[in-house]
């Protein structure tokens, strides 16, 4: 074996991790019903993959070999455990769900595997779980990340993420939350939890809260490929569509929200250029789609907005009016401070800064905004614009009391420093 | 199948001071929703109401008795149902259904031994 082979396999099995690790799990907990042992069957079929895929070839379909493997691993487990294993508590299922002996496909893989990955994310994001437990099972269970990963992922340490995991696969099997795909009538509500997960690790990964930099690649790219899946399988769901869309449309600009030495650049001053057009194209044409639906959900309306900005060919072009206008629809679908917060700041654009500043003056006390430092932030732009410089200082000095991120930090100290010193 | 508790918590104050219209109100909704819990997937297997944490006495480390509930809370656990149901989404369906007018309720699996 040359050490070229062994690379390509290894590449071929993380590539297989990456797509196919919630398909080969979801179908794999059908069989073990406990999340644990479904886990580790499914660890030591990619261990497998390496040995056998460099003696006999990557198979032509990596996923269903996997799963095969899983499969057969978990029943060899569960016969082993025999007795033993009646006394764990029991994921619960539809009484529909096949036996074990009648899941097993052959390596050419020719049946259709069932997908069980829906099951497997309502699951993770289920509402009698806390936010937090949904987000680690989500990236724990469906994107395939190690605890260490998804500890690192939300800055805790990993005996901190690994209690929050274990807790929450007790309470699933504990107090029987169902392994199934809701019914027609609770589906729209419980994608909208999945939905608020994938939205939570796109924005935690888009502007980290604290750290030496301003995106973190690795979950802005994990949200991306969850909001994939589950437009895969839900096709005709509105919200996924415009939760993608707005993925696509934000992250498209990536690459210049940041100078060459890692200084914040706001949109003002991004290259469009070089914003990533295939990206957008995508976006734009997912928007459209989406906003078809009646009423609009709030990820179409925000992602309608991402797009004005998206295809606007240079900041002084900006339709801020069109901008102001789709704000008040989503004020409407989706009250919340930060809405109107962001509402404020385009009235600003469209109307003047004295408009947007009195906006912003009428969110002053939104209990939901105290401590949030972009509104000091915007405060503090639309008073410098205005010439008022002592107010701005003030609200720069409140804003830089509020991030932890050092690329924010080090934008509003600049913008400080350009104010000069009070007179 | 699994058994749930559904532990009531409400304002006890709202209770005192209620008209009897009201309360006849709140007779009636447990009746109701008596008779909707096999409707949902579950059944009931009990439940009681609770006389006020004003009644309560709490005995403390096994020995210290003191007048009052264990632990003081705006809302009070004044009442609880014992149901039995297959799967905690059906748990929480009666969940919603029960009447807490003051309050709100909280389903926790009952422990069980094999």
């Amino acid at each position: 074996m040359t050490a070229a082979d062994t690379a390509a396999v290894a590449a071929a099995v993380a590539d297989a991790h990456r797509r196919e690790w919630a398909f080969v799990l979801a179908a794999t907990v059908r069989v073990t019903r406990d999340l644990d042992v479904a886990e580790e069957c499914v660890q030591d079929a990619f261990a497998a993959a390496l040995t056998d895929w460099h003696a006999r070839g990557v198979p032509a379909r990596p996923g269903a070999w996997l799963t095969t493997t899983a499969k057969r691993r978990a029943l060899n487990v569960l016969r082993h455990r025999g007795v033993e294993h009646q006394y764990l508590p029991l994921l619960v299922e539809d009484a529909t769900v096949p036996g074990p002996g009648d899941l097993l496909d052959d390596r050419s893989g020719g049946a259709e595997l069932p997908d069980d990955r829906l099951r497997l994310v309502v699951t993770c994001c289920h509402p009698a779980l806390d936010r937090s437990a949904q987000v680690a099972l989500t990236l724990r269970l469906v994107c395939g990340l190690s605890t260490a990963e998804v500890a690192r992922a939300f800055l805790v340490s990993e005996p901190t993420m690994a209690a929050r995991i274990t807790r929450a696969k007790k309470k699933i099997a504990v107090a029987r939350i169902p392994y199934r795909v809701p019914s027609a009538a609770e589906l729209p509500e419980r994608v909208d939890a999945v939905l608020s997960v994938v939205h939570l690790l796109f924005t935690t990964g888009h502007t980290t809260p604290a750290g030496e930099e301003l995106v973190r690649r690795d979950l802005v790219e994990r949200s991306v490929q969850l909001c994939r899946m589950l437009r895969g399988l839900l096709p005709q769901d509105p919200a996924v569509a415009g939760l993608l869309a707005l993925l696509l449309l934000t992250d498209a600009r990536r690459a210049t929200r940041t100078d060459a030495d890692g200084r914040l650049l706001l949109l003002e001053d991004q290259d469009r250029a070089r914003w990533d057009h295939r990206a957008i194209a995508e976006g734009a044409a997912l928007v459209r789609e989406a906003l078809r639906a009646r009423p609009p959900n709030r990820y179409a309306l925000q992602a309608a907005i991402a797009a004005v900005h998206a295809e606007s060919p240079t900041w002084d072009d900006t339709d801020w009016h069109e901008i102001v206008a789709l704000y008040d629809v989503l004020v409407d679908v989706w009250p919340s401070p930060v809405v109107a917060l962001n509402r404020a700041v385009a009235a600003g654009f469209a109307h003047g800064a004295a408009t947007g500043l009195a906006a912003l003056d009428a969110l002053a006390a939104e209990p939901q905004l105290a401590g949030y430092g972009y509104l000091p932030a915007a405060r503090a732009d639309f008073l410098r614009r205005l010439g008022r410089v002592d107010e701005a200082r003030l609200a720069y000095r409140e804003a830089l009391l509020l991030t932890e991120n050092s690329v924010e930090r080090d934008f509003l100290a600049g913008r400080l420093r350009e104010l000069g010193r009070p007179d | 199948m699994a058994q749930y508790v559904i532990l009531i918590y409400e304002d006890e104050a709202a209770y005192a001071n209620a008209s009897p219209e009201v309360l006849g109100e709140v007779m009636k909704a447990h009746d109701d929703f008596t008779a909707q819990v096999p409707q949902h997937g579950a059944k009931l297997l009990g439940g009681e109401a609770l006389e006020p944490t004003g009644t309560a006495t709490s005995v403390r480390s096994g020995s210290e008795v003191t007048d009052g509930p264990f632990v003081e809370t705006k809302k009070a656990l004044g009442g609880y149902y014992l149901i039995e149901a297959p799967d905690l989404d059906t748990a929480l369906r009666i969940g919603r259904l029960c009447p807490a007018r003051f309050g709100g309720v909280e389903v926790r699996p009952v422990m069980t031994f094999d």
